[in-house]
């Protein structure tokens, strides 16, 4: 499904003296199978206009589609376009609430597949679970507090995927984990990527794991899409971030600095290709001695 | 002097003492030191740290700070009045609907004077820099000047060690350097003792000394840069090298001689090094 936002506004509290508008205009287009990323800084909208594609807000100015839904129109089946557009909110694991592990991954499904029978419940319950890498069978009796901060996440994120969505938008999914930890999860969600999920959305602050792992990204600024592009291309454009109140990745710091000594690396800031990149330049040029 | 002392300390959640979190640990910090603590999720980090405030007391083994035994309860006020804590979430933390008062909670609770309490309420916000905030709504300021707000908390305590348990995790890069900056202020202009536990090894290189934690064991204590140059036991724990440090690492594979880097800087700075000498 791809996804279709045009002159998107929207204002939190209108009509009273805490109004703010939260955005001013988005027009953004995601394709179907990207691994996109929503970029800027607390208070620029990103929340804001994720939380509009699966309907959790309302439209309430300019237009939007979802594959074949319109959310403008009155006529929209919410129900149904919330079961193709999962939502995974920041620091999902404090919303579990179930008594055992696959309670709290069958609430989704109850509520959006009720066709299902309740074999196919716990298959498809055991398979969501499975493809979050987790152990169905000694976990899913277990109540999911006494599980690592990890694993909760991952449980968290298997009552999402559990409808099969076909676009999955998580907020912040790295946030709080430690270094391996956000490997780990950024390895599960490129399993699930192309899959069991079309197309992911991630919203992030940290730019270089944008660098890593997006296909395209857009940058919001004061309630506006101020940057679109390949993180290639937006990271390329440090003065613009800067002046934003943003970061730009560690490789493109690093190649900034190099510029200002008369070297060119010409990468996509991933670390890996940073370094080839070097590496290949080395063997051409400076290095005569071999 | 010695700030903390940890004596063959163990400590285990469980009645049984079927399982240590913090294992037979020793070590000592000098006041005026800057130590982070590293480790994975479980590693026991945590655990430690409230170790040292008394928030805990060990299974066995002792731990003392500045001379005085956590485990003695008559101390425990003392030893929470030297060694305050700043916790990770922003909005677990404060107590009060104004920053003023927020601030006054916790030497108000130490029996503080009045006056004396208006003076550290100015001397805690000015060194977060907060100091136009001070009839702000907690609830209406950002991630990051809310930990301000709550490291204020604490600092009006004046307490001689500050511990920061994943203080910065939950914040944007915005709010995590502000965050820093004033921790590095205390540590730096009031010779505040600072243990700093983090999963970014970019704040790790910041500190002058960096212990990590593995299944409850101290496995490593050193400089930053002398611990992030065993990218080998690095892995073993479980960590990994910041992004510098491994590109580094990558370009030393392919057989470019390269220092080493731990930071954008350093990097750009070896590369260019490197490349001129051919």
């Amino acid at each position: 499904m791809q996804i279709v936002a045009k002159g998107l506004t929207y204002t939190y509290n209108p009509k009273s003296p805490f109004a703010s508008q939260a955005l001013k205009g988005v027009d953004l287009t995601i394709e179907e199978g990207e691994f996109f990323g929503i970029i800027g800084h607390t208070g620029s909208g990103k929340s804001t206009f994720v939380q509009h594609l699966n309907a959790l807000i309302r439209l309430s100015g300019g237009q939007l589609r979802v594959g074949e839904y319109d959310l403008s129109s009155k006529k929209c089946n919410f129900v149904e376009l919330r079961s193709k557009v999962g939502m995974v909110f920041q620091y999902p694991e404090y919303q579990l609430f179930a008594a055992t592990v696959e309670k709290d991954v069958e609430f989704g499904l109850k509520n959006f597949r009720k066709e299902l029978t309740e074999a196919e419940q716990t298959a498809a319950v055991r398979e969501a679970i499975e493809t979050v890498g987790l152990d169905y069978d000694a976990l899913k009796d277990q109540s999911p507090f006494e599980l690592s901060g990890g694993q909760k996440r991952r449980v968290a994120i298997a009552g999402v995927i559990v409808t099969k969505p076909e676009i999955l938008i998580l907020d912040e999914p790295a946030a709080g984990l430690d270094p391996l930890g956000k490997r780990e999860l950024m390895e599960l969600l490129h399993s699930i990527h192309g899959g069991w999920c079309k197309t992911i959305v991630i919203v992030s602050h940290d730019m270089d794991e944008i660098a890593e792992n997006c296909t395209n990204a857009a940058v919001f600024s004061d309630g506006k899409v101020v940057l679109q592009g390949k993180p290639s291309e937006i990271f390329r454009q440090a003065d613009k971030l800067f002046s934003l109140g943003l970061d730009i990745p560690m490789t493109a710091r690093c190649a900034l600095l190099l510029r200002a000594q008369g070297i060119e690396i010409d990468t996509d800031f991933t670390c890996d290709d940073f370094a080839e990149k070097v590496s290949a330049l080395w063997r051409k040029g400076g290095n005569h001695a071999q | 002097m010695e700030a903390v002392r940890f004596e063959h300390v163990k400590y285990s959640y469980r009645e049984d003492e079927s399982e240590y979190a913090v294992n037979d640990v020793s070590l000592s910090v000098e006041e005026g030191e800057f130590v982070a603590i590293l480790g994975r999720n479980g590693s026991g980090k945590s655990t430690l740290a409230k170790l040292i405030n008394a928030l805990l007391t060990p299974t066995s083994g002792k731990v003392s700070v500045f001379g005085l035994d956590t485990s003695d309860e008559k101390q425990t006020f003392a030893i929470r009045k030297s060694a305050g804590m700043v916790f990770q979430n922003p909005d677990n933390q404060a107590v009060a609907s104004i920053v003023e008062d927020d601030v006054a909670f916790g030497p108000e609770n130490i029996g503080v004077p009045r006056e004396e309490i208006g003076k550290r309420i100015d001397f805690a916000l000015n060194a977060v820099g907060m100091q136009d905030f001070r009839n702000a709504m907690p609830s209406r300021l950002s991630g990051g000047q809310k930990q301000r707000i709550a490291i204020a908390g604490v600092i009006a305590i004046l307490p001689k060690i500050m511990i920061l348990d994943e203080s910065t995790a939950m914040l944007d890069p915005q709010g995590r350097r502000e965050v820093m900056a004033v921790v590095k202020k205390l540590n730096r202009e009031q010779g505040m003792t600072v243990i700093l536990i983090t999963h970014f090894m970019e704040e790790a290189l910041q500190a002058e000394r960096a212990i990590v934690m593995h299944r409850g064991e101290v496995v490593m204590d050193g400089t930053p840069e002398h611990i992030f140059s065993h990218s080998d036991a690095l892995e073993t724990y479980n960590l990994t090298l910041p992004r510098a440090a491994y590109i580094c690492k990558k370009l030393q594979a392919a057989g470019m001689p390269i220092g080493e880097a731990f930071t954008a800087e350093e990097l750009a700075e070896e590369i260019c090094k490197s490349l001129q000498k051919g």
